[in-house]
């Protein structure tokens, strides 16, 4: 029929990635009952993705993603009707294009801002093809038990409220998407409900207009009454009148255009949608009313009259017998999405994952309670927002700055260390910069670095025990452990390291207390008359001087202090700084252009062929490597 | 967003540039037989509102420096102001065949003062001066291009001037097709259908012409283009064309595809315009400038709702009526908006309205609690009146706009302003459904009872506008019950 733009068995594409429309879609068409989901795929041109999943009822199912227009039309020659939510620049092409497949009959435009311009040359294209354009600017339409355009109608409690899921005698075509699901919410109240409704969109040129759906309801010998909400602006409601007073459309009308109140202002104002301005006396809606009115239109006092009018419209043809309303069938139940649910508040589940450190999710960024702007005026520095992140607490700004002096003086300790050594040796291979700083990372350790996490244990438990200085080295000999922290290659008592004596100098300034610093102190006092290089050296200084603040900040109990220290804190500040240097010399490396490097022979000692047969004398299997491995070198030789 | 009107200096920057330059759809090889100056001549001066003797003076010597030709001895001027103000000739704002000093006094005399006009009051903030084109009154056309569903409109009258009158009735009209590619009229259409009135030796030139203004006017998605007088002077090739009035409407809509467009005709090398400041924008030139009517210029609220409006996919909308009126709205929906103040006006309070606005497309938490700060800011000010306000949270059954979070944004505004409510005595009516409408009602309910405002609360069983005469002339519908049952009547 050439009237019906949609029954129970139309097919659709949605262009564009849009799964909550979708599943709208599907929604509808299960508690409608429909046999076939009313959406045979999308029309995805980005991205290469080939189904969706959605639900059919409680199921899973998986819908086709198409790239491309041809594709998804000679797959699916039985969909004529497209819901385009291209945006309102792409909109435009990609209308054009599907205009260019006779299959398709009905394209729906949701975009709001598409150019005038535009919006014309889609439309007069369309109406030479004979296709019918809902929107630009619109949220669709609706035809109960049988088809939803996208977002129409709202939620599925909506729909169910509104009695969307069974057809009525009602027709009604609205401009504004909004207002067209308080008509739904209004026809079921008043009536036996809605037959279809189409909101034909808020722009000033709107692809089909008040007539061409008028004409269609009058067509339809299922549609009684129809609804017009008009506004001001244009005068396509006037096409209405003109088709009534040729006899043309001859059943009841109720309507009305909203913006009476432009009249009444002083200035002009601009309201919501682009196509609501008069341009002339006639545009107005006091005139629009009127003329409608005139022309035998039922058209209430007030917008608010217009449910009790309709109302009596729809008794009155009910006691002439013109309706007959229908027996009410079962209210359809529709499984709610768990999303929903649970932004509703009507369920709740364990998170798998907890975070009490920092939130995204609301208007500023959040470190540890304090917004990021916070952190910017207050002027916290890096040690700071450290503090706030490892220890999710503000920290005096003695120990944030101790926190810096400690990035700042493990940030580099030359190329030569295992650290440097490897990120080096990683960058002249070619990697990339997150591979050459891992690299060098990977090497940190009990022996690399963790001199910071030793030292703070085996000071801060000698200590605790009350151990004298002398009594700890002289354990430590018997146990032949070498002391973490204590002892340099060059440095010595008389030639000290600058940057230990930075931290000491900065700790008894500024520290409420300096216990395990003064013991750590007496500990080199020992080790010194032994042998003049063993002295605190700048692991052993940063780590006693660390625990001495945690314990003596006030910020801390002694079973946090024990914890964050337990869970490798040192490791991390060591980490921290020494990332500096490491990226560092990745891009000194970069920026040298240096090649590959390959170790020279010799300067590694080969010992591979003798000690591995001298050991495993008797092993067959061995020996046969090693004599081949011989045999090689022979020839290399050779 | 929408069709918007530009400036009389911008709408001439943009026709002086691109009339040789669009691509013009005549089945005949374009010939140029139109000459006009190659670099346009438009000074544009702009004061600040109540600017004193020493800043106007200011902006004058700084546009002798950007527009050197000012000072060309023996010039002769018009000065007007550009600020979308129809007939200024009627109005006195108009000043014909001036030298720059006498154009420059005449501007002094006028900068930033109010200024009546017709019936609307405004600051006088922006000129136009550039050079006299001395020529006869027969000489004289009007032109007119508007656009409706089926086309675009050339009316062309062979008498211009500020007396021209009822072009609707006597110009010649022709529809240009939408299909200008496929359908475009040949010459001789164009010819008999406008030009008939007009010496045979000119409509060669005005069909050339219109083909030319017609191509800019497709080229740079114009809505509307008048202009009048037109003034085509014969010369012995061809003729020399000068618009020397226009009004143009621009669609906003189109800036993604001629925003850049717009912007290289105004750029300051192609005005011949000396560059003062350097001004870094996203295209090779300033941004198209849609200023509000005359009188009706965007307060700070209004212009900072228009800037949110722009920066987000969803739709803010704020238009100040009345900054002392007593009813207020935060109404969601460009139909349902229209509709409160459509109640409003029909309950007798068109007077008492203080604002239209809108909020729709599914504006998150913070851009509704910007919104409805921005309002409640503007309820609260000035001293409290006896009677006390009204605020109409309202709005339909929305498709897909979440309640909920909407309505958290206004309660964070509640919290903010809740002095400034309970010394303005507002009472406030909420009717809304749609995603999550109870969750909504019952946080504003709560919010309500805990900040102490008077409020009534109702979901879709009251009537889209049902608050308002309930509000406002104590029509109780039947049957209706407030959300949440309990909440005792306002009234």
């Amino acid at each position: 029929m050439s009237y019906e733009l949609f029954n129970n068995k139309t097919r659709a594409f949605v262009y564009g990635m849009q799964p909550r429309a979708c599943q709208g879609m599907l929604d509808f068409d299960f508690i409608c009952k429909r046999e076939v989901p009313s959406v045979a795929g999308v029309i995805y041109p980005f991205g290469g993705q080939f189904v969706t999943k959605m639900y059919w009822g409680t199921k899973e199912t998986l819908l086709p993603v198409y790239q491309e227009v041809a594709k998804a039309a000679a797959k699916h020659p039985d969909v004529d009707v497209v819901v385009n939510f291209a945006s309102s620049r792409s909109v435009y092409s990609s209308t054009m294009e599907l205009l260019e497949y006779p299959q398709f009959k009905t394209i729906a435009i949701i975009a709001e801002g598409v150019p005038e311009r535009r919006a014309r040359e889609i439309l007069h294209k369309a109406q030479k093809k004979g296709v019918t354009i809902i929107g630009p600017a619109t949220v669709g339409g609706i035809k109960p038990g049988c088809f939803k355009i996208g977002n129409t109608g709202g939620m599925m409690d909506n729909i169910v409220s509104s009695k969307l899921y069974r057809p009525g005698s009602v027709a009604y075509v609205s401009k504004s998407g909004g207002m067209s699901n308080e008509l739904n919410n209004i026809i079921a109240q008043t009536t036996d409900g809605v037959y279809e409704g189409v909101a034909i969109g808020g722009d000033r040129y709107p692809g089909t207009t008040f007539i061409d759906h008028i004409l269609r309801y009058q067509a339809d010998p299922k549609c009684k009454i129809i609804v017009l909400l008009g506004e001001v602006g244009g005068v396509e409601e006037y096409r209405v009148i003109d088709a009534i007073k040729k006899g043309i459309i001859t059943k009841p009308i109720v309507a009305w255009a909203i913006g009476t109140c432009a009249s009444m202002f002083k200035t002009e104002v601009q309201f919501g949608h682009a196509g609501s301005m008069a341009n002339s006396d006639m545009e107005t809606a006091i005139a629009k009313n009127a003329a409608m009115k005139a022309a035998g239109i039922f058209v209430p006092e007030t917008f608010e009259d217009l449910p009790e009018l309709l109302n009596k419209v729809y008794k009155d043809l009910v006691n002439q017998g013109t309706i007959t309303p229908a027996a009410e069938p079962d209210v359809p139940k529709i499984p709610i999405d768990y999303s929903w649910a649970q932004e509703l508040g009507l369920i709740r589940k364990p998170a798998s994952f907890i975070s009490t450190i920092s939130d995204d999710r609301g208007q500023e960024l959040v470190y540890a309670g304090i917004p990021i702007s916070e952190v910017f005026k207050e002027d916290i520095g890096v040690g700071g927002v450290m503090s706030l992140l490892w220890f999710r607490r503000r920290l005096p700004s003695y120990a944030t700055k101790f926190l810096e002096m400690v990035l700042m003086l493990t940030a580099d300790h030359g190329p030569a260390v295992s650290g440097a050594m490897n990120t080096i040796i990683t960058t002249r291979a070619g990697k990339d910069l997150i591979s050459s700083l891992v690299a060098g990372l990977l090497t940190i350790g009990t022996r690399f670095g963790g001199a910071l996490d030793g030292a703070a244990t085996e000071f801060t438990s000698a200590f605790d025990k009350g151990w004298s200085p002398r009594q700890f080295v002289d354990t430590m000999r018997k146990q032949n452990k070498l002391i973490p922290g204590i002892g340099h290659k060059v440095k010595s008592r008389n030639n000290p390291d600058f940057r230990v004596e930075l931290v000491k100098d900065f700790v008894h300034k500024n520290f409420p207390t300096t216990a395990l610093l003064d013991y750590a102190l007496a500990v080199e006092e020992v080790t010194t008359s032994k042998k003049d290089n063993l002295i605190l050296n700048v692991d052993g200084a940063i780590a006693v001087s660390f625990v001495d603040l945690m314990r003596s900040c006030g910020a801390f109990s002694a079973d946090e202090v024990e914890d964050y220290l337990k869970n490798g804190v040192l490791n991390g500040l060591f980490v921290l700084g020494r990332s500096i240097g490491l990226i560092a010399h990745h891009l000194d490396q970069k920026r040298l252009r240096t090649g590959l490097y390959r170790h020279p022979w010799d300067d590694i000692t080969y010992l591979v062929g003798e000690e591995t047969v001298s050991k495993s004398q008797g092993r067959t299997r061995v020996e046969v490597d090693a004599q081949s491995e011989t045999a090689a070198r022979v020839k290399a030789g050779n | 967003m929408s069709a918007k009107s530009i400036r009389e200096a911008d709408g001439k920057a943009l026709l002086s540039y691109f009339l040789p330059k669009s691509p013009v759809f005549s089945e005949n090889e374009p010939k140029t037989l139109f000459q006009q100056g190659s670099t346009p001549k438009l000074a544009q001066l702009n004061f600040e509102s109540g600017s004193n003797a020493a800043a106007i003076e200011e902006v004058l010597s700084r546009a002798e420096k950007e527009y050197p030709w000012l000072l060309t001895p023996g010039a002769k001027f018009v000065a007007k102001p550009d600020q979308l103000i129809k007939r200024r000739g009627k109005s006195g704002l108009l000043a014909l065949n001036k030298t720059w000093a006498e154009a420059k006094e005449w501007v002094a005399q006028r900068a930033g003062k109010p200024q009546q006009v017709e019936h609307v009051v405004g600051a006088l903030t922006n000129f136009l001066v550039e050079p006299f084109v001395p020529h006869e009154q027969q000489h004289e056309y009007y032109i007119n291009i508007h656009s409706v569903r089926e086309g675009d409109w050339i009316l062309f009258y062979h008498e211009g001037g500020v007396d021209v009158g009822d072009v609707d009735a006597k110009a010649s009209k022709f529809l240009m097709p939408i299909d200008i590619e496929n359908e475009y009229p040949t010459n001789q259409q164009i010819a008999s259908a406008l030009f008939q009135h007009v010496p045979a030796d000119q409509r060669d030139v005005l069909v050339d012409f219109v083909n030319r203004l017609y191509a800019v006017y497709v080229d740079l998605q114009f809505t509307y283009l008048e202009i009048n007088p037109l003034v085509v002077i014969p010369t012995k090739d061809g003729a020399e064309v000068h618009y020397l009035d226009l009004a143009g409407k621009l669609d906003q809509t189109a800036e993604f595809e001629c925003g850049p467009k717009w912007a290289i005709a105004r750029a300051p090398v192609n005005l011949g315009r000396q560059v003062l400041v350097q001004q870094t924008t996203v295209d090779n030139g300033p941004p198209m400038e849609f200023p509000a009517p005359f009188g009706r210029e965007l307060t700070s609220e209004e212009a900072y709702i228009a800037e949110l409006d722009s920066k987000t996919g969803a739709s803010l909308k704020l238009t100040v009526l009345n900054a002392e009126g007593r009813i207020w709205t935060l109404v969601a929906g460009g139909g349902a908006s229209v509709v409160y103040a459509d109640a409003i006006a029909s309950a007798g309070y068109a007077d008492e309205l203080a604002n239209y606005g809108e909020y729709s497309g599914a504006p998150n938490e913070v851009q509704t609690y910007e919104y409805a700060k921005t309002v409640l800011d503007l309820m609260t000010r000035g001293s409290p009146v006896a009677d006390g306000k009204v605020l109409f949270i309202g709005g339909g059954i929305a498709n897909f706009t979440q309640v909920g979070s909407t309505f958290k944004g206004i309660i964070r505004a509640f919290r903010d302003y809740k002095t400034a409510l309970h010394a303005h005595k507002v009472r406030i009516y909420v009717r809304r459904g749609g995603p999550n409408w109870q969750e909504g009602l019952r946080l504003i309910k709560n919010a309500g009872e805990e900040l102490d405002l008077p409020m009534e609360i109702y979901g879709p069983d009251m009537h889209v506008s049902g608050i308002v005469p309930l509000a406002l002339k104590g029509k109780r519908p039947e049957g209706v019950k407030p959300f949440g049952g309990d909440s005792h009547s306002l009234i």
